[in-house]
């Protein structure tokens, strides 16, 4: 077992006892053959100070609880190798979201946005007995947009979300719109543009490209919000 | 006496909001029963999210199938031990439950005819045992993360009421052992309240955290157990862990078995594809319990891979690597993060590792639970957490998320049926149970000295790992008991220093290591007791003789083990043989 010392710097705030935010210098020793993820490090860290909060469930990349703020970057804590990260490795809460305590962020409004859009099948013909038949290819423009694990890093990231984040819809909930119409077995697209023919639902979103740079599942959202801005165009014409 | 907590009455209360749970949230709430979902995580955080090969049902869509197959390889991969009244229900039923959840828009791989992709996996096999049959239906190696994002946006659409970061604490029954609800916890702000409803189900996944390495993610602390045990509700099967053959040596973090359906060869240090040796039939595709021993034994005897000779490879290098980008990304993804190694180059490091708990609350196959010959009102359970029993004493790959489906509905239904005859309010809720869930909150807060919960916590991991693992001795089953029960004595008096209300993590792991122990006590003794190997339990005393074969003793072991918390008593009761409909499955000697 080889140990090395990694030096943190986090954002702390309990509202329970601090009148205000504060960053905290820390280090803890970590076993660099096992535990070579920031994840567990923070795991570590937890051992010496308790109190220190944020969600953690799969440790694998696919739950999407433990997004945050390191480095100045949004990423999961769970597949980000402390190797590559500066010391002392800054670690804040996902940005423009309220803080409820140190790393923990109140979410509601992301997942407010997720629901806005809709996220289920539309279909109200009658199922067949059997499954209804989609093609390779059909099923293929799914690839992309279905493996999204709603962690918030691109809507967090994005500087159209932080000021509106009550009537932009964002990345996420936009990447999700795309994936229903997208899917062939979906028959509400009209109803979907209609919705988001909005100057702030959709159009809000400047091509700024920060959701790309951050996905941890290197999803593309501007792709997806401009095959929705594409889709606009044509019905129009 | 503690001041009046808050009631909140409803229908139906589902702790839980895995598949298990969303799939009996959405009947009831299509029903129209106000009913309240519970989850310590936001719902596709669960851990069903993490499932990965694929969910079986015998639509047949590459080659012939049919359900009494499938039902054929659930009893031999369960050894017999599970009840083919329930076996039969989940394989007949399959087909329904798979297609419905295409209909809700699971984005399932498809074939060149437009049908549902369906791939080989582990003990599934076409005419009762005859050779691999493709069963497993799959969304890439994502299914699991497929499924529960369909399930939830399903029950967005039918306006499902969420209680997200809420931490059920302690089950309510009133003087009659009826179940009224649940004490839960909001996690944001320490408030308790009082889940007050006609029907309750658990379906809070597994407890995979009671051993040190496991594919389970850390909110699998087994709270479901924890509570029923409290509340005098025995366990079923708990000897019985699945160790999966294939987690990333080190990480513990799973490679699904759907790699080798693929096509994926284990080799040991000589580069040997050693499962020829063990099962000439089905090879790497063999039942799980039978692979992840053949890899011991070959760890064991000095072919293991590495500097340490401590795991053994899973290599794919000889698939197209179209195939790997199109049907196994995530494990490429996961294999580079975790392993360090891209699977198209390089063979992947990999290890048994405790993956699924066979147990749990015992319940029939319409999720009702049941102690003895009665049923115990308004309580239910389904999924991980449940043993109804469908897995008997080993799992067969995909056929856990095909029961969070088939079980996560018929228990909405016992539920909508039991609802619509239950009086119409609600009774006075008994205190005792609620007054028991607050002292252990209370008791917390006021600890200011006592074990710290990490320690503990290793403690009891470490007890487990080594005492009832993949292969298990008399002798350390015997010294297990002693020592989990010196670590349940750590747990009476853990101490934490944070008393913050606020979103206090600290607090809700040590409540949930008050569950945890209780599933690692249920395991240890249960296991302890139980003289035979069978499935997942395998005991050295156990001997290989033909009255016993593969040390199996059906004269006197073919029974369900119950483990009672209040004494650690045990007590059996039989396994039912018989199918709804179907031929029983005769008892055999297994072999793949
Ligand atoms: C890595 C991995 C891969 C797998 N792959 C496959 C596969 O390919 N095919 C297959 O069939 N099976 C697979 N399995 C097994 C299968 O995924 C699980 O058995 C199954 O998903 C469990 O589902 P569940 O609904 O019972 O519980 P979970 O999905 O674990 O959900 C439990 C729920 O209960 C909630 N909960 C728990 N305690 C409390 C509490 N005290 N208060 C409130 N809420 C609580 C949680 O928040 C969560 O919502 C895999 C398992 C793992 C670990
Ligand atoms: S591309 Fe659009 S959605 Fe993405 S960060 Fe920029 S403005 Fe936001
Ligand atoms: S698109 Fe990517 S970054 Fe955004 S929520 Fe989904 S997974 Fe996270
Ligand atoms: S813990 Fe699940 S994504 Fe990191």
């Amino acid at each position: 077992m080889t140990t090395q010392s990694v030096k943190f710097r986090v954002y702390r705030y309990d509202p329970d006892k601090d009148a205000k935010p504060y960053m905290q210098d820390i280090s803890v020793e970590v076993d660099t053959t096992t535990e070579r993820k920031l994840l567990d490090a923070l795991v570590k860290l937890k051992v010496v100070d308790e109190s220190l909060s944020f969600r953690r469930s799969c440790r694998e990349g696919v739950c999407g609880s433990d997004a945050m703020n390191i480095n100045g970057k949004n990423g999961l804590a769970c597949i980000t190798d402390i190797d590559t990260l500066k010391q002392p490795i800054e670690v804040r809460p996902l940005p423009g979201l309220p803080v409820i305590r140190d790393l923990i962020v109140d979410m509601t409004q992301f997942f407010k946005q997720y629901h806005s859009i809709k996220p289920y099948v539309i279909n109200d013909s009658p199922a067949p007995d059997r499954e209804r038949l989609q093609s390779q290819e059909d099923r293929k423009e799914l690839d992309g947009l279905y493996e999204c694990i709603l962690c918030a890093c691109c809507s967090t990231s994005c500087p159209s979300f932080w000021w509106n984040p009550d009537k932009f819809v964002g990345p996420a909930g936009l990447l999700a719109a795309y994936r229903f119409i997208a899917d062939t077995r979906d028959e509400a697209t009209s109803q979907r543009l209609d919705d988001l023919e909005d100057p702030y639902r959709l159009f809000r979103c400047h091509s700024i490209m920060n959701c790309v740079d951050v996905c941890p599942k290197e999803l593309n959202p501007t792709k997806a919000i401009g095959k929705i801005k594409d889709l606009m165009v044509k019905r129009i014409s | 006496m503690t001041k009046a907590i808050p009631v909140r009455k409803f229908d139906a209360i589902i702790v839980g909001a895995g598949g298990a749970g969303l799939r009996a949230a959405l009947q009831l709430s299509e029903a129209g029963m106000k009913t309240a979902v519970l989850s310590k995580v936001f719902p596709t955080r669960s851990h069903t999210v993490a499932a990965q090969g694929g969910v079986s049902a015998s639509l047949g869509n590459s080659e012939p199938d049919h359900w009494t197959w499938h039902m054929y390889d659930t009893v031999k991969g369960s050894d017999w031990l599970g009840d083919q009244d329930a076996i039969e229900f989940m394989c007949r039923e399959a087909p329904n439950v798979v297609i419905e959840l295409e209909h809700y828009g699971m984005p399932f791989d498809r074939n060149s005819d437009g049908t549902i992709y369906q791939r080989p996996f582990g003990g599934h096999m076409s005419n009762f045992g005859e050779k691999p049959v493709r069963r497993a239906c799959a969304a890439a190696d994502r299914t699991g993360h497929a499924m529960l994002h369909a399930l939830y946006q399903r029950n967005v659409r039918a306006n499902t009421q969420f209680f997200v970061e809420w931490m059920a604490l302690d089950l309510i029954r009133d003087e009659k052992g009826n179940v009224q609800g649940v004490v839960a916890m909001e996690m944001e702000t320490s408030e308790i309240v009082i889940f007050q409803a006609k029907a309750t189900l658990f379906a809070t996944g597994g407890a995979g955290r009671i051993y040190s390495s496991s594919t389970n993610a850390f909110i699998n602390t087994g709270d479901g157990l924890g509570m029923a045990a409290r509340a005098g509700v025995p366990l079923e099967d708990m000897e019985f862990w699945q160790f999966h053959p294939t987690g990333v040596a080190g990480a513990g973090v799973l490679i699904t078995e759907g790699v080798r359906g693929e096509g994926g060869i284990l080799r040991n240090s000589d580069g040997e594809r050693f499962m020829e040796r063990y099962a000439p039939n089905a090879k790497d595709l063999a039942s799980r319990d039978v692979v992840s021993r053949a890899m011991v034994t070959e760890i064991n005897e000095g072919r293991g891979c590495g500097p340490n000779k401590d795991h053994v490879l899973l290599d794919i290098t000889h698939l197209d690597p179209e195939v790997i980008m199109s049907k196994l990304p995530g494990i490429r993804e996961i294999s580079i993060k975790f392993a360090g190694v891209d699977p198209i180059k390089a063979p992947i490091p990999v290890v048994p590792t405790c993956h699924y708990q066979m147990g749990g609350i015992p319940t029939n196959y319409k999720g009702e639970v049941v102690v003895g010959a009665e049923i115990v009102k308004g309580f239910y359970a389904a999924g991980e957490c449940a043993c109804a029993s469908v897995h008997g004493a080993n799992r067969l790959g995909t056929n856990s998320l095909l029961d969070l489906l088939v079980f996560g509905k018929s228990s909405g239904n016992s539920m909508i049926d039991f609802i619509k005859s239950a009086p119409k309010d609600l009774p006075e809720v008994a205190m005792a149970d609620v007054e028991r869930s607050v002292a252990r909150v209370a008791r917390l807060d006021n600890q200011t000295n006592g074990t710290n919960v990490n320690d503990a916590r290793l403690a009891m991991q470490r007890t487990m790992q080594a005492h009832a693992g993949v292969f298990r001795f008399n002798d350390m089953l015997k010294e297990g008991v002693k020592k989990i029960l010196e670590v349940e004595q750590m747990v009476k008096t853990t101490m934490i220093a944070d008393k913050s209300k606020t979103f206090n993590t600290a607090r809700l792991e040590a409540l949930e290591l008050e569950n945890l122990i209780e599933v690692a006590k249920a395991t240890m003794i249960s296991a302890e007791a139980r003289k035979e190997s069978r499935g997942a339990h395998v005991r050295d005393d156990a001997l290989d003789v033909p009255e016993t074969p593969n040390g199996r003793d059906d004269a006197n072991w073919l029974k369900h083990t119950l483990w009672h918390r209040e004494d650690n008593r045990l007590e059996y009761k039989p396994v039912n043989l018989q199918p709804l409909t179907a031929p029983s499955v005769a008892l055999k000697t297994r072999s793949y």
